[in-house]
């Protein structure tokens, strides 16, 4: 399978790789996809008190788009309001890393992932 | 960009140059050997039979049979293909029934499933953890109308060996027809179709550095099993498949079959000694299971799950390396290995796997290469792993409530 | 040695063979490996297939590789009755083996199967196919052109009348492809089958082309390579092989046909001012250019054959497939020819690399084992 250059470059240099406390009340974490399906993604987003997301970071377990599509979207969500961030959708995604069909499953998984985040945060400031 | 170092000789070998050579010659009008076998009118016919004779002798040599116990196919597909609905279509009246395993070669699979919609049953053996079939099962599973068992030789994923001489032992006593796929153990495993009581065997001409397009299938005359051809025309090959004989390749199989025969001992010592070397330097890299018995194993595949590390993801980091994740007909999907499936792997053992087969050509330096990259990348993808961080932390991923997906 | 049954097999063009040893050598990839190997492989398998579809205007999606013309006929024959409710096919008369040995074997399933008769110069007329379909007529196959007697049936008008009443049309279009100009949308025909050896590509290659609308069993099940239409890895060398081989046929269809043409005008006039006696089958009618049908009355081909071989002449008495058999030949006999005139047949099949010198020898030796043959015959007689 040909990868884009797009693609090849986030998965040679992911960005945003790591973790943050998960257990801190500023932070979001998304955990989607299984094992068995061949993917997971962790995405986690640090947001200010003007809701905006300050920081993102991510780890994931799959092929090489969808470590190439978590890594974008950490890029994509940082200096976004939730509601902004919300509305990231996976063919925005698919287009900027030119995914092949086969692939689109890789983006669906990382605006889920966003979406999981921001819901985590959200929450956590009700509880 | 500089050729990747080729670590996928079960998928398919180059041809050795020498058989290169040889099957060259068959081809143009300089050499004048480019007749058609069936012309039995001029010299250009008579030389292209000669040397079509030439080669079954070569091919049935290694395997322990008579020439005429040979037929010309276009691969170990249509062996596959015209053994098993070959017998099914000949003796249903005898029965309906067939046993195979599953983690046969998809050219047996899917005849199977085929057979099944024309109304013929299938058993599909569960293979035991080792990926070996247990005869009490294989036993178990025979009916009074089982017309064929047809378990592989060697498998082609994880490389694990087969007692075909049991199977053959117990299929005889049962008076069921045995065919055993050897298109990966030809030339790594020797082979004596009389011993192991093997009624038909296929091969295949580029797992051993012949062409592609290039198979055999070895049908028993003595008890003679009967074939229904699957492929009708000229009558070329007693009837049992007709087309015309593509000399060259015919020629390339029969020289890769018998430089096969005087090289095999002194091949499988050195890819052992390869195997061995590239075991010793991955084996202290942590969460690596072995798929597969190692004993009862070809020397020349090596199928490693790398816990924690997605399998396609692992392919694109080892791209230095020409490597497959599966078998090469299926890496194309996304579907983890039904082999490492029917062995009881987990399915995130299964997506993580990585088949490594050794070949005529593969050096120390590049085994060595190899293993450094394996060291490398594994430790960069299990650092991209939120697998490998829960791991880490200790919790045990069996246990956590994945999202459906 | 002068070879001209290349209606047998040709030889290969030593441009095809330049285009096949990468793919023996280094690039040895299998097309359905992921890497860059496996990824080149695939590439050229692509482009193989571009080829072929050029040479007979298809589409290269509609071109499925297979291991022989015999293959393709097997696979069209069987791949659509499998697929279809239970009927009759009908195939000519004049069918090459790997057609009627299929559709025998269909018959011993349960299908009928029908036999178009020919004519005179063996061809396959509209009326006779129309007369022959009925309700329960699944499938029709007509071949393009003869393997014997080079004759060129009217694919085009059987074909119109088979799609009129929704029945799929096979052409196997084996010995037409180089040697004719084929086009596969326009001849109306669902199927076509094509081997590479006939046309100075290797043996062991050939490959059916299809209509989108054809459902087709495959014939080889396992591994879903061509789509799931063909199990088995791809024989790549010998199918980049065909690709290279189609591309020059078509490339030099024209120059190639005139070439034979002119070749085998020499010798038929030749033929017509020293053995006036000779017969040349179907001369009249439209047969592929490279082809001459014969026969001396009162000398048996083989007999003929072995002498010419003697004299390093290669020509054959028909089919390669059928050329154990002392039978005469059921294409003559089709066409109602007597028994005793056809074992008299000898096919010389001209091939793009005669020259004129190679037609001046045929001519003498012929002749001179022709008067040699017919004075022992005499004496014999006598």
């Amino acid at each position: 399978m040909a990868y884009s250059d797009k693609v090849m470059d986030h998965y040679e240099n992911p960005r945003n790789v790591g973790n943050f406390d998960k257990d801190e009340s500023d932070v979001g974490t998304g955990m989607v996809g299984a094992p068995a399906c061949g993917d997971v993604m962790r995405l986690q987003i640090k947001v200010n008190e003007q809701g905006v997301i300050e920081d993102a970071c991510f780890k994931t377990y799959g092929c090489g788009s969808a470590i190439a599509s978590s890594s974008l979207v950490t890029e994509w969500v940082k200096g976004k309001s939730l509601d902004e961030a919300g509305e990231i959708k996976n063919s925005q995604i698919a287009e900027e890393l030119a995914l092949p069909p086969v692939k689109i499953h890789c983006s669906v998984l990382a605006e889920d992932a966003i979406k999981a985040a921001i819901d985590d945060f959200k929450s956590k400031q009700k509880g | 960009m500089k050729k990747p170092i080729y670590l996928d000789y079960s998928a398919t070998t180059p041809v050795d140059p020498r058989v290169a050579k040889t099957l060259c010659s068959y081809l143009t009008v300089e050499d004048g050997l480019f007749g058609n076998a069936a012309s039995r009118s001029h010299q250009y016919g008579w030389d292209a039979e000669e040397a079509v004779e030439k080669a079954r002798k070569n091919v049935a040599d290694l395997i322990g049979a008579n020439p005429k116990e040979i037929v010309w196919t276009s691969g170990a597909t249509e062996s596959d293909n015209l053994a098993i609905k070959g017998v099914a279509q000949f003796y249903a009246k005898k029965g309906k029934h067939i046993i195979t395993c599953k983690t046969e070669h998809k050219a047996v699979l899917d005849t199977c499933r085929h057979l099944e919609r024309e109304g013929f049953e299938v058993t599909y053996l569960d293979p035991e953890q080792d990926g070996l079939v247990d005869l009490g099962k294989l036993e178990a599973a025979m009916r009074d109308d089982t017309i064929l068992v047809s378990i592989m030789h060697v498998n082609n994923e994880i490389g694990v060996i087969q007692d075909v001489k049991a199977i053959g032992e117990l299929c005889r006593s049962r008076k069921i027809l045995f065919h055993s796929d050897a298109a990966q153990s030809a030339g790594k495993v020797p082979i004596d179709v009389e011993e192991m009581k093997i009624d038909l065997l296929s091969l295949s001409a580029h797992k051993i550095y012949g062409p592609k397009g290039m198979g055999a299938l070895y049908v028993r005359r003595k008890p003679r099993v009967r074939l229904e051809a699957q492929m009708h025309g000229g009558g070329h090959e007693r009837g049992m498949r007709s087309g015309t004989l593509a000399t060259h390749q015919i020629v390339g199989m029969g020289e890769a079959f018998r430089l096969a025969r005087e090289e095999m001992a002194a091949e499988n010592e050195r890819v052992r000694m390869l195997r061995d070397r590239m075991l010793e330097g991955l084996k202290d890299i942590e969460e690596v299971y072995i798929n597969g018995d190692m004993e009862q194993r070809v020397p020349h595949n090596l199928n490693i799950s790398f816990n924690f590390v997605e399998g396609e993801s692992l392919m694109m980091a080892l791209s230095e390396l020409a490597v497959s994740s599966g078998s090469a007909c299926t890496s194309a999907s996304l579907e983890p290995s039904y082999v490492l499936r029917a062995l009881g792997r987990s399915d995130e053992l299964a997506h993580s796997s990585i088949r490594f087969s050794i070949g005529r050509f593969t050096t120390e330096a590049d085994i060595d290469r190899a293993v450094e990259l394996c060291h490398q990348k594994i430790s960069k993808l299990r650092e991209l792993s939120p697998l490998w961080d829960m791991y880490k932390e200790g919790i045990d991923l069996s246990t956590v409530q994945w999202s459906a997906h | 040695m002068v070879y001209l049954d290349h209606n047998a097999t040709t030889p290969l063009d030593e441009r095809v063979l330049e285009a096949m040893l990468p793919y023996l050598r280094g690039r040895y990839g299998n097309p359905s490996s992921v890497y860059a190997l496996g990824r080149e492989a695939r590439a050229a398998l692509e482009q193989a297939r571009e080829q072929v579809a050029e040479l007979v205007s298809a589409h290269p999606s509609q071109v499925l590789f297979t291991s022989g013309g015999t293959e393709a006929n097997n696979s069209a024959l069987k791949g659509v009755a499998r697929r279809a409710p239970q009927g009759r096919i009908a195939i000519s008369e004049v069918e090459h083996a790997s057609v009627q040995s299929p559709a025998a074997a269909l018959a011993r399933d349960g299908w009928q199967i029908d036999t178009l008769a020919v004519d005179g110069e063996g061809i396959c007329h509209r009326e006779t196919l129309q007369q022959a379909l009925s309700e329960q007529t699944r499938m029709v196959s007509v071949m393009w052109a003869n393997n014997e007697t080079g004759v060129v049936q009217p694919v085009a008008e059987l074909a119109e009348i088979c799609r009129e009443q929704g029945v799929i049309f096979h052409t196997d279009a084996v010995q037409a492809a180089g040697k004719l100009a084929l086009d596969f949308p326009a001849s109306g025909a669902h199927l076509m089958s094509l081997s590479a050896h006939k046309l100075y590509g290797p043996k062991g290659v050939g490959a059916l082309i299809l209509d989108k609308a054809v459902d087709l069993e495959p014939l080889l099940h396992g591994g879903g390579q061509e789509r799931g239409r063909r199990g088995g890895t791809e024989n790549l060398a010998a199918i980049v092989g065909f690709g290279r081989a189609a591309e020059l046929a078509g490339i030099e269809l024209a120059e190639r046909r005139r070439h034979l043409l002119t070749l085998r005008e020499r010798f038929e006039q030749h033929l017509a001012q020293a053995l006036p006696e000779a017969v040349i089958f179907c001369r009249d009618a439209q047969r592929l250019p490279n082809t001459v049908y014969m026969a001396l009355p009162g000398l048996e081909g083989q007999t003929l054959i072995m002498a010419l071989d003697q004299q390093g002449i290669a020509v054959s008495s028909g089919s390669a497939c059928g050329s154990d058999s002392s039978e005469p030949s059921a294409v003559l006999k089709a066409m109602g020819v007597e028994s005793e005139l056809a074992l008299g047949a000898i096919r010389i099949s001209l091939g793009k690399d005669n020259t004129e010198r190679d037609i001046d020898t045929l001519c003498s030796v012929l002749v001179s084992q022709v008067k040699q043959l017919q004075s022992l015959a005499a004496a014999t007689a006598w």
